[in-house]
């Protein structure tokens, strides 16, 4: 079970209460008419399915309804950082330690 | 296009706004009218646990930019309550205004005040904020008793423990395989609101969790 953190309810709740709504950052792009069909087909279905690092949207379905993001390691499972809609990821390199070590402080 | 959308925007809000409640002599029957009849001779004077539904209040949901002075000001002007903080409840005689969401509360007071009250609060409001008329679709149930908070350990993953559920915290959480709003009015009191369409669900597994608490109905005055 993930322990997730709602940056809206500023506690920790049960993953009962989450529901995940797949990868975050994904962004329109500006003119679709002007895309080509493989530009458009990537956007509407292709996903990264990386292993480690990942950013999530996910959203407090039983709390307060808010979705936010949320940076993964799809290995060892571990929460890394939660983060509102609109903002960007503090995490953004596994091995980088010096990122987390500023997360955690 | 775009332009179409920003004029709608800009538009007066029009709202139709009516009395929910019929004119005529209908009887009203709360989610839980077949279930919370009580039977004569049934009533336990000291029970582990008390449960009952406080039946037909009103419920308005208020939403609205809670960073905006003249929205806090118009809420408190039609209410007499300020806007709770996070996870937290006002509370002012029959009326409680809790926190929900940063753009959401939800207020409840007595049952037949509903259209007034929103009347009241469209007129103190203005801009774009949202007041909706839940009353028929949630209702309030009561839990209490020496017990109370065992019962809620059972059905609600959500830490029940003093440290972190202290008098006058609202949560929204998991209860049973249902939601509920969660709110601790004293120490052994709390309030849960229900959809209406699970209050039925929510009262059958309360009153199986309270079983071994000696569960009885309303607390004796």
């Amino acid at each position: 079970m993930f322990y997730l953190f709602c940056p809206y309810c500023g506690e920790h709740r049960e993953e009962e209460e989450f529901h995940p709504r797949g990868q975050a950052h994904l962004s329109r792009p500006e003119d679709p008419d002007g895309c080509t069909d493989e530009e458009w087909g990537d956007f509407i279905y292709f996903r990264t399915n990386p292993r480690g690092l990942h950013h999530e949207i996910w959203v407090h379905a039983v709390g307060c309804r808010k979705f936010f993001n949320v940076t993964r390691d799809t290995q060892s499972y571990e929460i890394l950082e939660t983060y509102r809609m609109g903002s960007a990821p503090r995490i953004t390199d596994l091995n980088d330690k010096q990122q987390s070590r500023e997360v955690q402080a | 296009m775009s332009e179409a959308v920003n004029a709608a925007v800009n538009e007066p809000i029009r709202v139709a706004v009516m009395e929910q409640l019929p004119k005529a002599n209908v009887t009203a029957r709360s989610p839980l009218a077949h279930s919370t009849r009580v039977v004569p001779g049934t009533i336990q004077e000291t029970a582990g646990v008390y449960l009952w539904e406080e039946a037909l209040r009103t419920h308005l949901a208020i939403r609205g930019n809670a960073g905006s002075a003249d929205f806090s000001r118009g809420v408190e002007a039609a209410t007499g309550l300020a806007l709770p903080d996070r996870l937290q409840c006002s509370q002012s005689g029959d009326w409680s205004l809790s926190w929900i969401a940063p753009d959401e509360w939800l207020l409840i007071g007595p049952g037949k005040e509903a259209y007034a009250m929103e009347l009241s609060l469209r007129a103190q409001l203005d801009g774009h904020y949202a007041v909706i008329n839940l009353s028929g679709g949630q209702t309030l149930l009561r839990l209490a008793g020496p017990k109370a908070r065992l019962v809620l350990m059972k059905s609600c993953p959500y830490d029940m423990h003093d440290r972190n559920f202290p008098v006058g915290k609202v949560v929204t959480t998991v209860l049973a395989k249902s939601q509920a709003t969660v709110h601790r009015i004293g120490d052994e009191e709390w309030a849960l609101v229900v959809r209406r369409s699970f209050a039925d669900y929510v009262w059958r597994w309360l009153m199986d969790a309270g079983k071994e608490y000696d569960l009885g109905p309303r607390r004796p005055e």
